[in-house]
């Protein structure tokens, strides 16, 4: 039972961290109607841009204090990605208004492949590590329950309170802002938000700007506990399920589809796995994702899909 | 003034089908043949062969097969890969199993394997549709991924997933030099295009595209979803497995389930984007690019004798072919095969527009 729960907490986890990445691709699709397969590419490069600046900029400003100087980083990291999101929009968005979807999912992995070169160019291509200064030592929890208690990861723990954090942020900022309502206007109905003044451009600059920022975070969060290296580009992989899973349009789904999918992950893994030679990560969740789509074509929260002649 | 139609009237319900109707096109494509079937082999260097023009004949081949899917039925599918896996280890495990099984039964069958998986991960395009189904197809490859490294049998108990076949024969005839292999996958290109290209323009054809652009309607005048899509699906993943099997057998030699992973299904998706969506000539055009394309940039620091070291080289490359992918996407969305037919709408008025 102990081993259960230990499996089904470290599933959760994991899976609030995959929800993190489906989160950005849900953003990007919801107000411009664009499948990122880049965001993948996004968390690496934002990682490579936060490890590198953390290194540079204490040495460049002679600043000893280590908060500080991450602060700065991350500053600088966003930054970067606010300059990647409006130069995406100016050169390549911009320019394919209206095409067709798979054109778009073309173009983003067009985008993909040139961020994963241009990242690794400009930041280097060893593994480098980010210290936010995450705990690393195990928790257990439930002691006087179960006998030598359960061991959760405190970096994963901390992970998940952030993720969440981030999501609530999310949620405030969309809700309560005006910038927020004028995301939600484009997301529902391109032609009457732009019809009542609300300019597209700027607005798909900003969604980007926060979907990059959100790959910041989840390059982070991956990036100290992973170092940082190419294979966190292959992430976005890992968040596709989560997206079709939860809906393409919706950000609690994403958020659910993550953490049923981490939790299946971790189960399938350690229960089937054994039974069938291992390694059944990879696919469980597009598996899993596939035959609930055979249900619910939409996924958990996706709008209804209405097919009019 | 050349590539005029005018004064080639069609006196037969035959005239009127057939497939180039025009005679300068029959000319051309008579002689694009010739030049692939006779002067290449005699004049190709044995490196082009071995770089260039085989992987340009089978992945076209496999392109073919997949923009039947996604060009004419218009079912986005990701899992491209995993079909040629399929159809590479199944025509191994024939190859290896049955003692004396001919080498194109083999890829046949290859084929025939590969169209069973693709019927099944199929099943769900009847439901689940649009981007969703191409991350669904996404299963698919992992799967096969998965399936090709851990379950031993497929593999003949060999570690790794690593398989290799040698000494291929045709009718007695080996297919050992990059000339008899050129010639051999050449030989599967010109059946199957020839094949595809009766299937899209017969009433089957017709059905795809009725479902590409709008399934509710296509199923209001009568045509049957579930024929239709499972078809396209069938037909897709048995070219496609073919291919996989020819890139196993004739280029590879030996190959591991690497070779058939997510990237090369991007690869093929790309060729058949930047083809052009719904166009055999299209496949080709994609995958000459595609092939050629890298080989280039890769070459390029050599060719202009600037010293670069190999990692720096790489990410550029990886740079400027996603720069071209969304150049090419911004300026000609519907693919090269359109520039190929506004040139040939040119050459008609050529040289006197009015």
């Amino acid at each position: 039972m102990a081993f259960f729960l230990e499996t089904l907490i470290g599933g959760l986890m994991s899976g609030m961290l995959y929800s993190l990445i489906a989160i950005g691709f849900v953003l990007i699709f919801k107000a411009s109607g664009v499948f990122n397969f880049a965001q993948g590419a996004m968390v690496l490069f934002a990682a490579l841009a936060m490890a590198r600046f953390s290194e540079w900029i204490p040495a460049a400003l002679g600043i000893e204090n280590k908060v500080l100087g991450n602060v700065l980083a991350f500053a600088a990291a966003m930054v970067v990605m606010v300059i990647v999101a409006w130069l995406i929009e100016r050169l390549v968005l911009g320019r394919l208004v209206n095409q067709e979807g798979i054109t778009l999912l073309m173009a983003t992995l067009g985008i993909t492949y040139f961020l994963d070169g241009f990242g690794q160019t400009l930041f280097g291509s060893q593994i480098y590590k980010i210290d936010v200064g995450l705990p690393k030592d195990p928790l257990f929890l439930f002691d006087s329950v179960f006998p030598g208690g359960i061991l959760v990861s405190q970096e994963d723990l901390y992970a998940a309170v952030i993720a969440a954090a981030l999501v609530a942020a999310l949620s405030l900022f969309f809700q309560k802002t005006a910038t927020g309502r004028a995301l939600r206007a484009v997301a529902d109905d391109h032609q009457a938000a732009q019809s009542i003044g609300i300019p597209l451009s700027r607005v798909w600059v900003i969604v980007w700007s926060v979907a990059g920022f959100v790959a910041l975070v989840a390059g982070v969060i991956w990036g100290s506990k992973l170092g940082v290296q190419f294979s966190l580009s292959v992430l976005a992989l890992k968040g596709l399920p989560v997206v079709i899973l939860g809906g393409l349009t919706s950000v609690p789904g994403a958020i659910i589809g993550g953490l049923i999918l981490g939790m299946g992950e971790k189960l399938s893994e350690v229960f089937i796995g054994p039974m069938i030679g291992g390694g059944i990560e990879i696919w469980f969740g597009y598996v899993l994702a596939l035959l609930f789509l055979l249900v619910r074509p939409q996924g958990l929260f996706g709008e209804k899909i209405i097919d009019r002649v | 003034m050349l590539y005029r139609e005018n004064g080639q009237f069609k006196t037969s319900y035959r005239a009127d089908q057939a497939v180039f109707p025009i005679a300068q096109d029959r000319l051309a494509i008579g002689l694009i043949l010739a030049f692939a079937i006779i002067v290449v082999p005699l004049v190709a260097p044995e490196y082009l062969f071995r770089a260039i023009l085989i992987p340009f004949l089978i992945l076209s081949l496999a392109a073919l097969g997949l923009n039947i899917l996604v060009g004419y039925c218009g079912q986005i599918s990701l899992g491209t890969g995993a079909f040629m896996a399929v159809g590479a280890y199944a025509a191994y495990n024939f190859q290896v199993r049955i003692d004396g099984m001919p080498l194109i039964v083999s890829l046949l069958m290859g084929g025939v394997c590969a169209t069973a998986v693709g019927v099944l991960f199929g099943i769900p395009s009847l439901r689940i549709k649009g981007l969703y189904l191409a991350v669904a197809t996404l299963a698919a490859q992992f799967f096969t991924d998965w399936a090709f490294l851990r379950i031993k049998w497929f593999t003949n108990d060999s570690s790794s997933g690593s398989v290799s076949v040698a000494d291929l024969k045709v009718l007695g005839l080996p297919i050992d030099t990059p000339v008899q292999k050129y010639l051999f996958c050449l030989a599967f290109l010109i059946v199957f295009a020839m094949l595809a290209k009766n299937l899209v323009r017969g009433h089957i054809g017709r059905e795809w595209m009725a479902i590409r652009d709008m399934d509710v309607a296509a199923s209001v005048i009568g045509i049957r979803p579930v024929y239709a899509k499972l078809t396209a699906f069938a037909v897709s993943s048995f070219i496609v497995g073919v291919a996989g099997a020819l890139w196993g057998f004739v280029h590879l030699g030996s190959w591991e389930p690497a070779a058939f992973n997510i990237d090369r299904s991007f690869q093929l998706l790309f060729m058949v984007i930047i083809g052009g969506l719904g166009s055999i000539m299209g496949s080709f055009f994609g995958a000459a690019f595609i092939v050629v394309l890298p080989i280039v940039l890769d070459n390029m620091p050599y060719w202009f004798g600037i010293p670069i070291d190999t990692a720096l080289a790489s990410h550029l490359t990886f740079m400027i072919f996603g720069a071209l992918i969304v150049f090419f996407l911004i300026v000609e969305p519907h693919g090269l095969a359109r520039l190929w037919s506004v040139g040939k709408e040119k050459l008609r008025l050529w040289p006197f527009p009015h």
